[in-house]
């Protein structure tokens, strides 16, 4: 790499070539093994691998409950952000650092706790369960596994651009006599979405790849409640890295064309945050 | 702000409703659950289950990944975030698209990339194997898939903060002469101090509760590559209940104390900003 502007603080080439140096060996050269050994299966074989119904069923199972707990996120997270953002109450900081939660907690813990609470003889599983509607060991069981590990995503992508938000454009709709409801979906809603979709995404392409928490409470019935990340352990535990490595990239592309989308809105955001203020 | 109608009153206390209640059924009842579950059967079978021979190997390897990733992370996060933000070179959008890449990494490809770089069927696994070295199913592959699920932590928080600053005071200080260490211990750690406890932060708490990518390159090895999330899950699918429990309740004591810790970080970073 070279400098195209030379700089007078010293340290381009040692910290650069640290970075690069562990870069390469802690994500270069693993990734690119995977690459690598992609490229030494048929064409034929990937796809064949692929279109297996248990695989298809499980891309299906991945991405629904992704979807759905990722929107679930985003209508929470609009909500929670805005609770915190615009009024005062009790517990509201304690609140503001519970939110952070699913990052700090261990997923396998999460997963035996919602496992807990949502089996048949759990708290809210007991109480469903009078219903006839069982949560856990089925997907709605994995939807709530899903929720619980998005739910950061989209409050604080959403949180500071609430704050950021003129109060003046507000308060002109006011005056101008518009109703408080109007005032939420045509002046302070536009302001939200990019920032509501970007945390979507992120909460999304989280949720696909995730397998700690979901692993204890999906029970993992083939054609059912079995998840994408789960097939591939299963092919691996099986010693069958060729099926594990390709389905691994699909899911891999997956990811990426969400992280790409995201970035597009996320740089659409910038703009606002950075030019409304 | 204008004055609050009846109607917007009944929004505002029915919203906090719905978020207080999302919030303790989504979040706190869980973690109650795993204290109550782990205390069912008294103090004295949590005790044993905490100290047990196995939990205690598992609390030293979480221990020892968690530190190497924090180490290695906070090398490279420092050094990328001077890299990055001091100086202007081709190829710089790729390099941070790189570094953001393992976020997005589902864990369980994570610890397959590993795998398939060092396991059995790698090019290399010959060579590995004349100098006696294990990587794949023993405490070294643990400690790079931790480092790679966390490798952005630390350096996404610091570069932010540097490129606010702008360089003008590292500048003025290499014109009068100061060494780069100097300059990077007097005039920029100073700036960046809170953002890199935040990142550590952050770090610690993603390394110590990695499951998914550590459980594809651990080989479940009891007492020797099983670190504590990966205990829980054994205990839990041998259907012994209150000792996984008993060991999840060190981690929920771990979390909060990231999450009061984070929360103290940020208070005190943006004081002083």
């Amino acid at each position: 790499m070279k400098r195209t502007n030379r700089s007078v603080i010293p340290g381009f080439g040692l910290t650069t070539g640290i970075t690069l140096a562990i870069l390469g060996v802690v994500v270069l050269i693993p990734l690119a093994s995977l690459v690598v050994f992609t490229a030494q299966m048929s064409f034929d074989e990937i796809i064949e691998t692929i279109t297996r119904d248990r695989v298809l069923s499980s891309f299906r199972v991945s991405f629904t409950t992704a979807f759905i707990a990722s929107f679930i996120n985003a209508v929470m997270g609009i909500i929670l952000a805005w609770v915190l953002v615009k009024y005062t109450f009790p517990c509201k900081r304690l609140i503001d650092g519970m939110i952070e939660l699913p990052f700090a907690l261990p997923t396998a813990v999460a997963g035996i706790a919602l496992t807990a609470l949502t089996a048949d003889t759990g708290l809210v599983g007991g109480f469903f369960a009078k219903f006839g509607i069982k949560i856990a060991f089925t997907q709605i069981g994995i939807t709530v596994a899903l929720v619980f590990i998005g739910i950061p995503f989209v409050v604080r992508a959403v949180q500071p651009v609430l704050e950021k938000l003129d109060p003046a454009y507000e308060e002109a709709a006011g005056v101008l006599g518009a109703s408080r409801s109007r005032i939420f979906w045509k002046v302070i809603f536009p302001e939200i979405v990019p920032a509501a979709l970007t945390g979507f995404g992120l909460a999304f392409g989280r949720c696909l790849g995730e397998y700690g928490s979901v692993v204890f409470i999906a029970g993992n019935k083939p054609f059912e409640t079995e998840i994408a990340p789960l097939i591939i352990m299963s092919e691996l535990q099986e010693y069958d890295y060729a099926s594990a490595t390709t389905i691994a990239l699909v899911m891999l592309v997956a990811s990426f064309v969400t992280l790409f989308l995201v970035n597009l809105i996320q740089t659409r955001n910038t703009k606002i945050l950075k030019g409304g203020a | 702000m204008y004055k609050e109608t009846t109607s917007s009153k009944i929004v505002k206390w029915s919203l906090i409703g719905i978020s207080i209640a999302f919030v303790v059924l989504m979040l706190l009842l869980p973690l109650i659950t795993v204290i109550a579950e782990a205390f069912k059967q008294g103090f004295d079978i949590y005790a044993k289950a905490v100290s047990d021979n196995y939990t205690t190997k598992a609390i030293w390897l979480t221990l020892e990944a968690t530190l190497l990733a924090v180490i290695i992370n906070t090398v490279f996060g420092l050094s990328a975030a001077w890299s990055l933000t001091k100086f202007q070179f081709k190829g710089k959008k790729i390099l941070t698209t790189l570094i953001d890449l393992p976020v997005t990494v589902s864990p369980i490809i994570a610890g397959l990339i590993f795998l398939l770089t060092f396991g059995r069927q790698s090019p290399i696994y010959p060579l590995l194997q004349d100098w006696d070295i294990k990587i794949v199913f023993a405490v070294p592959g643990i400690v790079l898939a931790t480092i790679f699920v966390t490798f952005p932590f630390i350096s996404r928080e610091l570069i932010p903060v540097l490129e606010a600053r702008g360089n003008d005071e590292e500048e003025a200080a290499a014109l009068m002469g100061a060494k780069g260490w100097t300059i990077f211990r007097k005039i920029t750690f100073p700036h960046i101090k809170w953002a890199f406890l935040y990142g550590v932060v952050l770090c610690a708490a993603r390394a110590m509760g990695e499951f998914g990518a550590v459980s594809v390159i651990s080989g479940h090895l009891r007492g020797k590559t099983n670190t504590l999330p990966l205990h829980v899950e054994i205990l839990f699918n041998e259907f012994q209940y209150v000792p996984a429990f008993a060991v999840s309740s060190i981690l929920v004591m771990l979390a909060i104390v990231i999450l009061i810790a984070r929360s103290v970080i940020e208070y005190r970073g943006r004081k002083k900003i």
